[in-house]
């Protein structure tokens, strides 16, 4: 019976089966994207842990070590580059700061984007237009350039990771701002939230014990879509030459690899890990998302 | 069509371009440091050749937005200028104006991105289609899958991949620039092949990374409209695979992904903007990259400012134009 259920059911009846475990094993082998996936961060994850454990990491500062550009060898597994840093080190620590860029600005853009769109979408009014005129006018202009001119008036102060995330924020909220209030505006006039409301329930509890529980598995595809999105823009930005430039993140590291024609000289060591990284990354939280957004609708659930 | 609706788009047309240009006017302010007296000053104390004219320049440039002219005055003056497409002169490259530099570089990259958009709609909804076409070979699944991961990797990186295995290791292909150096370009063959050696290796990281998009709109779409009775009729009355595929099938998917190829139409002038960074393309990407650098604030200001209002421009036509094309699309729907 509870495979029947487990097969038929929405996503919340995840949520409060006892069996978890069970279930989001059972799950996970028929959304094999999400288990790719999941695996992919996974590495990437215990390629920093174990890595900061063992390795040296202090080498990924400028100029802290006597060899430039030196090819892989016993003491340099990936080599060294022009400004004088250890690329393993730069690897172990880039994976980390570019990750936490990402779940700076994904975090914030979806709890933001999720208080505006509750507040707009749930109780309407003049908020509601003023919230969907920004976010109208704001997507229209491509976030990029907003960055870019942001980031040109800031550059000088010099940039820390932190703040580069912040950066990226400031854009990252409209997108789940428009798609979780459409969610509210739909769920709003669903039974069980009319029934809550002519019970007399208030305004609070029903976003929080109504709406919100329903709206988690999106809100957690939402997240994973800001959270990517966010990093491309920031290692966009940072392959222009307006991230923190003194940081050993991936971007950075393209930045440098572009600034001193590395691949014209056949610098392999020194273009091959960033890239290589940075599509394990993109692809792991593709397929996540992906199996994120097959949890979130039901409906996508297809045979193709 | 409703006049109110006009009305709205153009509404949202000038508050996107008004709201961009009041972003641009106010942030450097907020900082409290002035980018570009800055740079003036350092161009200007620096000596040579050009000293004369960053002098006058900073001259020009205290009395237009000195610090002694109220806030608004300044405001007034700097919408004005823009309104006259008025994006000063460039800092680094002194007696030319911005405007001139864009217009150079303006030309390779449309060229570059409206000849890729179109190809990835074309190679992009012709895969999808077949992806999703029960009848296709099951080789094909496995060529186009690889694609749809592709499509995760940011494009420039794709760049980066593509230089090395085609420029650096093979050298089939030029490795960077929009034509060989010292070489005069015209309308000759020999240019025209010149040119589309150098394009090609930036058009194939955008078009590879690209098509996975378009096949996976396609692909749903096509899913959708296999269930539809008009296909089951078809397929009774006994007619051929491959009309039902190309008559019936694919020209009724392609609407939506003609509405996305107009969307996409309107980012050719801001899409390739890392690419050509990575390709020193000629283009206004590789531009941007370069002010950046040199910290060209007229020149940031100005691209940034033009592509938006391209964008703009091209999403006000295409509200106004679709509703035209597509019945399905109502004046209500979109408010």
């Amino acid at each position: 019976m509870a495979d029947v259920v487990a097969l038929s059911g929405t996503a919340t009846d995840y949520a409060v089966k006892k069996d978890t475990w069970g279930n989001v094993r059972r799950y996970l082998r028929r959304n094999p994207s999400l288990l790719v996936g999941m695996f992919l961060l996974f590495c990437l994850l215990a390629f920093w842990l174990v890595g900061s454990a063992v390795y040296d990491t202090s080498r990924a500062a400028a100029l802290s070590v006597p060899d430039t550009v030196h090819p892989p060898s016993a003491e340099y597994p990936l080599g060294t580059d022009r400004i004088g840093r250890d690329i393993m080190a730069v690897m172990i620590q880039g994976t980390m700061l570019t990750l936490r860029i990402g779940l700076i600005a994904g975090i914030l853009g979806v709890s933001v984007g999720t208080i505006v769109a509750f507040l707009g979408g749930y109780y309407r009014g003049w908020f509601d237009t003023l919230l969907k005129g920004i976010v109208d006018v704001g997507l229209t202009i491509p976030g990029m350039l907003i960055l870019i001119i942001i980031a040109v008036n800031i550059k000088d102060q010099g940039l820390t990771v932190d703040q580069m995330g912040l950066v990226v924020a400031i854009y990252s909220w409209l997108w789940p701002a428009r798609t979780i209030r459409s969610q509210v505006l739909t769920m709003r006039e669903r039974t069980w939230v009319e029934v809550a409301r002519l019970s007399g329930v208030s305004g609070p509890e029903i976003i929080f014990k109504e709406i919100l529980p329903n709206l988690m598995p999106y809100m957690l595809a939402s997240l994973v879509g800001s959270v990517s999105s966010a990093i491309l823009a920031s290692i966009g930005l940072e392959t222009l030459g307006l991230g923190p430039m003194a940081a050993p993140t991936l971007g950075m590291t393209i930045y440098w690899v572009i600034f001193y024609s590395a691949m014209l000289r056949g610098y392999y060591w020194w273009w091959m890990p960033p890239i290589a990284i940075i599509v394990v990354l993109f692809v792991g939280l593709f397929m996540v998302s992906m199996g994120l957004d097959e949890l979130a609708n039901p409906r996508l659930r297809r045979g193709v | 069509m409703p006049l109110d609706y006009v009305l709205r788009r153009f509404a949202v047309f000038v508050v996107v371009v008004w709201a961009a240009a009041t972003l641009n006017f106010l942030l450097p302010k907020t900082t409290g440091v002035d980018p570009v007296s800055q740079k003036l000053m350092q161009e200007a104390t620096r000596g040579g050749y050009i000293q004369q004219g960053m002098t006058q320049m900073m001259q020009v440039y205290r009395e237009k937005f000195g610090l002694d002219k109220p806030l608004w005055q300044q405001y007034l003056t700097y919408m004005n200028d823009l309104i006259h497409l008025d994006f000063n002169y460039s800092i680094s490259q002194y007696p030319k104006k911005v405007i001139e530099i864009i217009r150079d570089s303006i030309w390779w990259t449309i060229g570059l991105l409206l000849s890729t958009t179109i190809l990835e709609f074309l190679l992009g909804s012709l895969a999808g289609a077949l992806m999703a076409w029960p009848k296709s070979p099951k080789w094909l699944g496995y060529i186009f899958t690889p694609f749809l991961t592709l499509s995760a990797v940011p494009y420039y990186l794709l760049g980066l991949v593509l230089v090395y295995i085609f420029g650096f290791q093979l050298r089939w292909l030029p490795m960077f620039g929009g034509y060989t150096p010292g070489t005069f370009i015209g309308l000759d063959p020999r240019s025209l092949l010149d040119i589309a050696s150098h394009a090609l290796l930036p058009a194939l990281s955008l078009i590879l990374s690209a098509i996975g998009f378009w096949a996976l709109g396609m692909r749903s779409m096509m899913v959708t409209v296999q269930g539809e009775d008009y296909m089951i009729l078809a397929e009774a009355k006994g007619l051929k695979d491959n009309t039902l595929l190309y008559k019936y099938a694919l020209r009724n998917a392609i609407l939506p992904q003609v509405t996305s190829l107009a969307i996409a139409l309107g980012y050719v002038v801001s899409g390739a903007v890392l690419v050509e960074v990575v390709f020193a393309y000629p283009g206004i990407g590789n531009l941007l990259y370069l002010a950046i650098r040199n910290m060209d604030y007229f020149v940031i200001q100005g691209i940034v400012m033009l592509i938006i209002f391209a964008i703009a421009t091209t999403t006000l036509i295409l509200d106004l134009a679709l509703p035209l094309l597509d019945p399905r699309i109502t004046y209500k729907g979109a408010s």
